[in-house]
């Protein structure tokens, strides 16, 4: 699996705190994945995971890339950013904990949720993370499983 | 039950998507001001009710399919979430009903909540 070809390669910047444009980069995957014609419900948890995972790039980070490699019959991800890192991922895998900030709250983002959403969707998940440097997310996505 | 008669039954009004009322209908609703239990708990082709009014309003119902939002206690949104409605065409509805009481009346005409559909 790991000398496979991918169909396409997404690599896309995300700025930390930038919420206009908040959201694109999930947006040209989810078109991409309609494209490729995954089917509607495989298409759906991996957006759902991407969106989580750019969220929490731009509320909590300075600055992140997004890499995407879409196969055949599996999508991995990859969001790595430089930030602030998390002090205590058992912790934040918590439904309901959040540290986003009253601001942020008052969009309708720092429920709680961002990293439960994002294990539910994904197949894999594995979380690297430095605090003061920043945290790498990847995931992967099986079809048929 | 399609959008526009969502739209009487709240009394509402329109501030994208009018042409799109006829041939929408949602499967189901959820009412909430929190986007991420929007995405972990609503089914696709659901109507979304809610208090919030930024852009992110509109990624969240983009990234799960919903079929429209509707806006509640009167709630106006910025300039920018309608602009991206329309490129998105997702239909958005404005009322003056709270929430509660906006849920309760499509809820009495039939429409379903999103943990009662398949």
């Amino acid at each position: 699996m790991r000398d496979e070809k991918p169909l396409i390669e997404v690599e896309r910047k995300i700025q930390g705190g930038d919420f206009q444009s908040a959201g694109d980069v999930s947006s040209e995957l989810k078109r991409i994945l309609q494209q490729v014609g995954f089917p509607a419900a495989f298409t759906r948890r991996v957006v759902i995971a991407a969106y989580e995972a750019e969220m929490n790039v731009v509320i909590h980070a300075w600055r992140g890339v997004f890499k995407a490699r879409i196969f055949p019959r599996w999508i991995h991800i990859e969001v790595d950013d430089e930030g602030p890192g998390i002090a205590d991922l058992e912790l934040a895998f918590q439904e309901g904990y959040s540290t986003a900030p009253p601001h942020i709250r008052e969009m309708g983002f720092g429920a709680g949720y961002g990293l439960s959403n994002m294990k539910k969707c994904s197949d894999r998940l594995e979380i690297d993370t430095r605090v003061g440097e920043g945290t790498k997310v990847v995931m992967d996505f099986f079809l048929g499983l | 039950m399609t959008l526009r008669e969502v739209k009487e039954i709240l009394r509402a009004e329109v501030l994208a998507g009018e042409e799109l009322l006829d041939q929408r209908e949602p499967r189901s609703a959820c009412g909430s001001d929190l986007l991420s239990d929007v995405l972990a708990f609503t089914k696709d082709n659901s109507l979304l009710l809610t208090g919030l009014t930024n852009p992110q309003v509109i990624r969240t119902a983009e990234m799960i399919d919903l079929i429209g939002v509707v806006f509640v206690r009167g709630k106006r949104p910025e300039p920018a979430t309608v602009e991206l409605a329309v490129i998105k065409k997702i239909p958005l509805l404005a009322t003056r009903l709270p929430m509660y009481e906006a849920c309760g009346r499509l809820y009495l005409q039939g429409l379903r909540g999103c943990s009662e559909i398949e």
